[in-house]
């Protein structure tokens, strides 16, 4: 009895739960069962021929392999950045600091058709290099520079607390002992926020895997060369192939939730060093 | 000593000129690009762009489908937020993982879950048309993956919060009398305002940007069911890069609203700490 009464002091207990579950289930469980119950109708041959194709396939190399290279370069910029907007003053800083968020608030299409203007041969960036042969536009390059474009805000952001809670003292007392700052940034910073960098390197991944909007202009969308698997998904759609379309989205589906389960690992880590643990 | 001051020094400036010019590349232009693109054919050019009667169109439905998104999850997030942090409930850590489901699919996912909700080989598609119900391919379907995909953006803001706070506030104030509408208003909601603010605006930002998901679901009719964005795609294939820019500059213009009153929140959110 009194333990329940400790429970349930506060009112509203199943108010806020009836709301909660009823919501939940509309936007999110029921299509979501939807989709279990889609396939499992499906036949797992017939799963299995889908997902191999060579045209997917090679869908998922340009996926998985630009995300990765971008969300490297993120990982490494992003650190930078992070130290920067941390440990250093300098002009306009909150600035550079409010528009780390641009990504999040520009949609992604604005991003897609304006990086595709600047890097094509008759942009900015894309006239620049295309006096040396370089193509930027329509090509993987193009595609890896839109999802950098996507993926930084999501390294600095996981980066930056930590590096705001890290004590600079253990730093100055290597320092005093003689440790060279490569030494101190190796031994003594680089283990604290590696940990930050990798969540947010998988928050990027996570993200730039599925990116659909920013990519579709930059690319080009030639099969087996720049075609990346959700527009495979959407011209299966416009088909009205639900079947292809859902067995190419069961392998991403797959792919985003076992990153989500490694994020969920570093960052249960990672909580414990913000919150002093 | 003086070497190494020096040295620090060095690689103090080279590192803000790596984080400058990276700002300056790969955020500064493509905004700058959407503006000069936007203006290459003039003033005149531009406002025939942006008050073309689909554009407003696409404006009017754009907005709708925000506002409604915002609506939804602040509803939502209000009340998952108190269901989770003020009672212990077996179960939890499976409902705040479903929260968060929708910012993990890719948005061409979310619009294929609910084409296989409310599509024609639904379970569901029979009634819906006796009921005459239109989803798929028509507004509703476009405001539902809107609020799908910005489904976790206010609760995700207002749980850490009102987990940090506790619940002794509330307990004394429920032992001493007060309604659970007294409570949330008096005590709850002072600690979580710049938290709810700031999780209104993302999500707002998210809302009014959304593409992918969109694009699945709507029938792109001009007039009907298009949005803002994905008018930009319409006359980008087009070829009409002058006013799809135009029609891009207003989402600038709205990212950028966005992004000033984001740093105006966070900046009176930790004065207010």
């Amino acid at each position: 009895m009194k333990k329940k009464k400790s429970k349930r002091v506060i009112p509203g207990f199943g108010l806020s739960m009836g709301v909660t579950i009823s919501i939940l289930s509309i936007v999110v469980l029921i299509p979501l069962a939807s989709l279990v119950a889609y396939t499992a109708q499906m036949n797992f041959g017939q799963i299995i021929e889908t997902i191999t194709r060579p045209r997917v396939l090679a869908s998922f190399e340009v996926s998985f392999l630009t995300a990765f290279i971008a969300s490297v370069i993120n990982a490494v910029m992003g650190v930078i950045l992070a130290w920067v907007l941390v440990r250093y003053d300098f002009p306009m800083k909150r600035l550079l600091d409010g528009m780390i968020e641009l990504p999040f608030a520009l949609p992604t299409a604005v991003a897609g058709i304006s990086l595709t203007a600047l890097t094509a041969d008759t942009g900015l960036i894309g006239g620049f290099f295309a006096k040396f042969g370089i193509k930027i536009a329509y090509t993987r390059v193009g595609i890896t520079i839109a999802l950098i474009f996507i993926g930084i805000p999501f390294v600095v952001r996981a980066v930056q607390p930590v590096l705001e809670k890290l004590d600079s003292s253990y730093e100055e007392a290597a320092g005093v002992l003689g440790a060279s700052r490569a030494r101190i940034f190796r031994k003594i910073i680089l283990p604290e926020i590696l940990p930050a960098a990798f969540t947010g390197f998988g928050l990027a991944f996570g993200r730039c895997i599925g990116e659909y909007g920013s990519v579709v202009f930059i690319a080009g969308n030639m099969p087996y060369e720049t075609e990346i698997t959700p527009l495979i998904i959407m011209s299966e759609l416009q088909e009205y192939d639900y079947a292809s379309a859902t067995a190419i989205a069961l392998v991403m589906l797959i792919a985003s939730f076992a990153l989500l389960f490694f994020v969920n690992l570093i960052q249960a880590r990672n909580t414990k060093i913000i919150k002093g643990g | 000593m003086q070497n190494k001051e020096t040295g620090s020094k060095v690689v103090k400036w080279v590192l803000i000129g790596i984080s400058v010019l990276f700002a300056v590349l790969f955020l500064i232009l493509p905004l700058y690009t959407v503006i000069t693109e936007a203006l290459k054919q003039g003033w005149e050019t531009y406002k025939s762009a942006v008050t073309d009667e689909y554009t407003v169109s696409a404006i009017r439905l754009t907005v709708e489908a925000t506002v409604i998104a915002v609506v939804i999850n602040t509803i939502f997030g209000l009340f998952a937020a108190w269901a989770v942090t003020k009672f212990h409930f077996r179960g939890k850590k499976l409902l705040t993982t479903f929260i968060d489901v929708p910012v993990t699919v890719s948005p061409i996912i979310a619009g294929l879950i609910f084409v296989l909700t409310f599509g024609r080989q639904s379970i569901l598609y029979p009634y819906l048309q006796q009921l005459d119900i239109k989803i798929v391919f028509a507004v509703p379907g476009i405001v539902l993956a809107t609020v799908f995909v910005t489904f976790p953006f206010i609760s995700r803001e207002l749980i850490p919060v009102l987990e940090a706070q506790g619940t002794d506030e509330e307990e004394a104030a429920a032992l001493m009398g007060a309604k659970g509408l007294t409570i949330f208003r008096k005590i709850t909601f002072p600690h979580i305002k710049w938290a709810f603010l700031y999780g209104v605006v993302l999500c707002a930002a998210r809302a009014m940007g959304e593409f992918g998901a969109v694009s699945v679901l709507s029938g792109h009719l001009r007039g009907k069911t298009n949005t803002l964005p994905l008018h930009v795609e319409i006359l980008f294939n087009e070829f009409k890069y002058v006013p799809a820019f135009a029609v891009a500059s207003i989402l600038v213009i709205m990212a950028v609203i966005i992004l000033i009153i984001r740093s105006i929140i966070e900046y009176r959110g930790k004065r207010a700490k």
